[in-house]
């Protein structure tokens, strides 16, 4: 079944913090499904793109539509994971029930499935933030997952987690990705980059300096700064 | 010391007057509490979740009354409940309704305001959270005050110490008649006015004890809190 979110559309967008451009002519347009991995240096405005992209920041110019839909109309087809995971205040399964109480109330075994998932359905009845930092992350992830999303963002979603936790979350987000969903990612992880990336999105100083087929950005990178990106050197 | 003794023994001999007074006492703040609670509690969370211009002033008038004197709450509550006031038909002036009154419009303030600090700090970690997840109007507000609860207790507590060891308003309004609205504060000053400090004095011990518990159960909710990661 084909992607409603998709082709992801982005002109001209600019954002604007203090009196600092974050991001500014952002053009940019994503037609596939697959993995869309957002690489650059630290500050180069990758998080800030995918906030705008969820909605959570309105953009000073430009526009994003997602297939024939605005962001603020994609909302629901959308799901995202945080760097820093934000779990509710109560069990591990009372935190799936709130995000989804329509499947809580008709299907709870699905909310099981959803924790066995993410290796922690043994966990259910236990208090959400007392699970270490890569289970919570796992637990954030089965909770964005719940609503089957159209997209699935990332933000640096596997940093400093342990290597068991970022294999989990990683073979998650291929069964996304194989299921149809479009998936963008941000990530520092070049290693990461290379196992999932069907696409890479190269931001620079708040500009997209290459969009390129993964193969292709890691063996002939098209833009000084890209190059000099992954040969390790520190950029700013 | 006797009248200490003597205090001690108005407690263990479960004193009828004495446990008459406690009970009324009580039942005053923890009625207030209840009405305080359920106007405070939405409206403390409502002011940290919504976005209208006038916001944050009105956070400002409620941290203001905080810090209102009890005994001009008294004075309003008076003038509104006497047989000349705007509320004088309901005759409820000199009963225990017109104290609980004015212990709600003492107390509501302090939990609407320590509510608002609480659930404006938990907004600000929820707040993409719950965006992302769809999350807004009354579900968020219920989302929020559930995931505060314990939190919220301290604040209710808090309430509770104010309504419970007030003593301007409640004798403004009550009256302080005997066997109808004399409550613990009311009691302990007249008695001592007139020089009887055994009920006073046992009064008082009843009141300070209430006080320690009071105390000792915020300490019990956040320690509990703490452990689950649920502060």
């Amino acid at each position: 079944m084909p992607n409603a979110l998709l082709p992801i559309c982005i002109s001209d967008l600019g954002l604007i913090k203090g009196d600092r451009p974050v991001l500014q002519g952002v053009n940019l347009r994503i037609n596939e499904p697959g993995i869309t991995v957002v690489m650059g240096p630290n500050g180069a405005g990758k998080t800030m793109f995918l906030r705008c992209l969820h909605g959570l920041i309105t953009p000073d110019q430009g526009l994003i539509t997602l297939g024939s839909l605005t962001v603020a109309g994609s909302r629901d087809e959308q799901a995202m994971v945080f760097q820093q995971p934000v779990l509710l205040r109560r069990t591990v399964l009372q935190n799936l029930a709130f995000a989804a109480p329509w499947i809580a109330k008709t299907d709870p075994r699905r909310l099981i499935q959803a924790l066995e998932s993410v290796n922690l359905d043994d966990r259910a009845d236990q208090p959400a933030r007392m699970l270490s930092g890569g289970e919570q992350q796992r637990l954030a992830l089965a909770r964005a997952l719940l609503s089957e999303p159209a997209l699935l963002l990332l933000d640096e979603a596997t940093a400093s987690l342990d290597p068991a936790s970022v294999l989990l979350i990683e073979s998650l987000v291929k069964v996304q990705s194989a299921r149809g969903a479009k998936v963008i990612l941000v990530s520092h992880d070049q290693s990461q980059a290379r196992r999932l990336a069907d696409e890479i999105v190269f931001i620079s100083n708040g500009r997209v300096a290459e969009q390129s087929p993964a193969d292709q950005f890691f063996t002939a990178p098209q833009t000084p700064m890209a190059k000099a990106y992954l040969a390790g050197e520190i950029l700013f | 010391m006797d009248a200490l003794s003597e205090a001690f023994r108005l407690i263990i001999t479960l004193d009828a007057d004495l446990f008459e007074i406690l009970w009324l006492s009580i039942r005053v703040s923890l009625s207030a509490l209840a009405i305080s609670a359920v106007i405070g509690l939405p409206l403390g969370t409502w002011l940290a979740i919504a976005k209208f211009p006038g916001r944050k002033f009105f956070i400002l008038l409620l941290n203001a009354l905080m810090g209102m004197p009890p005994v001009v709450v008294g004075l309003i509550v008076y003038l509104l409940l006497s047989r000349s006031g705007p509320l004088g038909w309901l005759g409820l002036l000199y009963t225990p309704s017109a104290m609980i009154i004015a212990q709600v419009v003492l107390i509501t303030p302090i939990i609407a305001a320590l509510s608002n600090q609480v659930i404006e700090h938990l907004h600000q970690e929820y707040s993409d959270t719950f965006y992302s997840m769809g999350i807004t109007g009354s579900r968020a507000l219920m989302a929020y005050l559930v995931d505060a609860r314990y939190a919220l207790t301290t604040c209710i507590l808090a309430g509770f110490g104010r309504a419970i060891a007030e003593v301007g308003a409640v004798i403004i309004v009550g009256g302080n008649i005997d066997h109808l609205t004399r409550v613990m504060t009311t009691a302990i000053a007249l008695e001592t006015s007139k020089g009887n400090l055994t009920l006073a004095l046992g009064l008082g011990v009843v009141l300070l004890t209430l006080s320690l518990l009071v105390n000792a159960l915020v300490i019990g909710v956040r320690e509990y809190a703490a452990k689950r990661q649920y502060a």
